[in-house]
């Protein structure tokens, strides 16, 4: 029953919006996989899902579910299940009768039904609750009876719109990997939109950047963690997001603060002068002494996390200034000069202009 | 010093029993000045026809007397009730069913000009009444609906029908989308989703709906009394107007309060059934 779902060149223009709110997208998803579509707010990520849907319409391109082509089916006929933001339980019916419901729908037999709402209340711990009604549950499990309405449905595949997002912070880590876990043993193709990226990472299998209606970059979230496409992926994913610095190139690298950061061969190669943007990770730079090659600077903010502390420093190439990773038991004060040393290995480059990523 | 903050204690409860006892002072006035007017309705219609002039609070001698005479053979009051229950449910049920569709439509369709026609019908609602009635006879006479039913349904629901509507658009609006989307992944047509989720969710708004229009068609007037000449299809508003008393210099006040009395009980009756389910607050839990 599970499938694959396919993106080909799939476009949305809304009446009256002068740029595509999704423009040819081109995405395949393996059957059982987990993917999620990140981006900030207004990226396309949700209008991509709810094509998905069929809840909105497709202006060119086609989705596929399996072999069947979907584009111009209702919702109905997709053999879909979608969790939304809101949960949008039927509010009139018990836990029971919303998990139900879809199967009532498909005149599945009474018995059927029966069996398969009370094992997916016991695998979602909801079992004391199946006869109460939506507003007499808490919002961690009313969250759970979404939840529950799609996975009684067995469907081809689970669509998520951003399902945590109403939950308070602890839960919202809890369920987490708790819909993962339960993902990875239902084995359905999931397509999942979040805005947040550490969902986005510790939840897919692979992980879609979308920005302004554009596909940036699909991979794992090591893969996108290490190799980001483009100066956009590179700036969203990671928390503290990674430090970008407009530089001149000269013979001995890029100019960073008056002394210079030596680049890859490959990139060499590739740009040997004008501008770039190079990007290099919090913990990818380290406190060095005052003989040693580096970047001086002062301490503007301390962020104190426990077992890290970011330092925030003012820099001219970089216009809200670098964060840097420090060890806490030796972390300097606000206001202190240091001396900052970027692993050259660590360096990422991207053409000013295009944003795109330079070599290695 | 014991005293003294004694003395403050009781100051400080004195004035906060005086706030809480003030919003209840201020409904009782509104429900007073609501009442007034049916409590002397009620005691009227009790008193000795002799005795209607009376200004005691409370009849001197009670008397069903003028209830008796209400259903006397003459009157035709009964016969009145009928029409005037035919009248205002036909009223209702076209109200609701044109409404809420119309509502449904203009809560959720995109396209040009809603807000416009949303204006347009609440404007509707402004036009006196009054300044139809010669027209709206004109024509009924001149296509043969003078005593007839549809002469006083037709245009009671265009009179209901901009309330309803304005009423019903609000209602659906607060509604999310997404509560039908939902419904459509889970296998229901566009239509489905509708009777399956949404009007069961809208019954309070629409319980609401019928009976503002159900107690504006029963107590409709000016209408029923130009359109119709029959005694046999008269409805009771116009029945308790052409009362008369013993003799003809008589004013029947009794009688007419009775009748005022009965006909007002089947709306009370009606608001009673259907207030639990009035009870706005039955959509909450299905979000967040």
């Amino acid at each position: 029953m599970m499938a694959t779902i396919t993106y080909d060149g799939t476009t949305r223009i809304y009446p009256g919006a002068d740029h595509p709110a999704v423009d040819g997208l081109d995405l395949h998803i393996e059957d059982g996989e987990f993917l999620v579509l990140v981006g900030p707010s207004g990226c396309g990520k949700s209008t991509s899902l709810r094509m998905l849907a069929g809840l909105e319409e497709v202006d060119s391109g086609a989705i596929h579910i399996g072999e069947r082509e979907v584009t111009g089916l209702s919702p109905k006929d997709r053999d879909i299940a979608m969790v939304f933001q809101n949960y949008a339980l039927y509010p009139h019916m018990s836990v029971a009768d919303n998990m139900g419901f879809a199967l009532r729908m498909a005149k599945t037999p009474k018995a059927e039904i029966e069996r398969r709402v009370s094992e997916a209340a016991k695998l979602l711990d909801l079992e004391p609750y199946l006869d109460r009604k939506p507003r007499a549950l808490s919002g961690g499990q009313r969250q759970r009876v979404a939840m529950g309405r799609a996975i009684v449905r067995q469907p081809r595949a689970f669509l998520m719109d951003e399902p945590l997002s109403n939950l308070d912070a602890k839960l919202r880590v809890s369920t987490r990997s708790q819909i993962a876990s339960l993902q990875r043993r239902l084995g359905v193709s999931t397509v999942y939109v979040t805005h947040d990226q550490v969902e986005a990472m510790t939840m897919g299998d692979r992980v879609a950047v979308l920005h302004e209606g554009v596909l940036q970059q699909c991979a794992s979230p090591r893969e996108l963690y290490e190799r980001p496409a483009n100066a956009f992926v590179a700036g969203f994913i990671g928390s503290p997001p990674m430090n970008l610095l407009d530089c001149e190139l000269d013979a001995d690298g890029a100019r960073v603060g008056g002394s210079a950061i030596p680049l890859p061969p490959a990139v060499r190669q590739e740009v040997s002068s004008g501008t770039v943007t190079l990007g290099f990770r919090p913990e990818d730079v380290s406190l060095v002494g005052a003989e040693e090659p580096g970047i001086s600077t002062t301490v503007d903010l301390v962020e104190e996390l426990g077992a890290d502390v970011y330092l925030h420093c003012g820099l001219p190439e970089a216009r809200g200034g670098v964060v840097v990773r420090a060890e806490p038991r030796s972390a300097p004060a606000l206001g202190d000069a240091v001396r900052l040393g970027v692993r050259p290995e660590a360096v990422h480059v991207f053409a000013p202009t295009t944003g795109e990523r330079i070599a290695a | 010093m014991t005293t003294a903050t004694e003395t403050a204690r009781r100051t400080t409860r004195r004035r906060f029993d005086a706030r809480k006892w003030l919003p209840v002072l201020g409904v009782a006035g509104i429900v007073l000045y609501c009442l007034a007017p049916f409590y002397w309705m009620v005691v009227t219609a009790f008193r000795r026809p002799a005795d209607q002039y009376d200004l005691s609070p409370l009849p001197r001698t009670w008397s069903v007397e003028n209830f008796r005479a209400v259903f006397e053979p003459g009157t035709g009051f009964g016969r009145a009730l009928l029409n005037s229950l035919i009248v205002a449910s036909t009223t209702t049920v076209l109200t609701l069913v044109i409404g809420t569709s119309t509502a449904y439509a203009l809560a959720r369709l995109a396209f040009r000009g809603k807000n416009l026609v949303l204006s347009l019908i609440i404007a509707t609602s402004m036009f006196p009444g009054i300044s139809l009635i010669v027209p709206l006879l004109r024509l009924f006479t001149d296509i043969g609906w003078i005593n007839t039913y549809q002469a006083m349904i037709l245009p009671s629901l265009s009179f209901a029908l901009p309330l309803a509507v304005w009423n019903l658009t609000m209602f659906f609006r607060q509604m999310p989308q997404e509560l039908e989307q939902a419904a459509m992944v889970d296998g229901c047509t566009p239509g489905q989703a509708f009777r399956k989720i949404i009007v069961p969710l809208a019954a309070p708004g629409m319980f609401t709906t019928a009976i503002l229009t159900f107690i504006l068609a029963w107590n409709e007037f000016i209408i029923a009394l130009s359109m119709v000449n029959e005694r046999e299809m008269q409805t009771v508003t116009v029945a308790i107007s052409k009362f008369t008393g013993a003799t003809q210099y008589d004013q029947p006040f009794g009688t007419q309060m009775a009748a005022g009395v009965i006909v007002t009980i089947p709306l009370v009756i009606g608001v009673l059934i259907f207030q639990r389910r009035i009870i706005a607050g039955l959509t909450s839990g299905g979000l967040k």
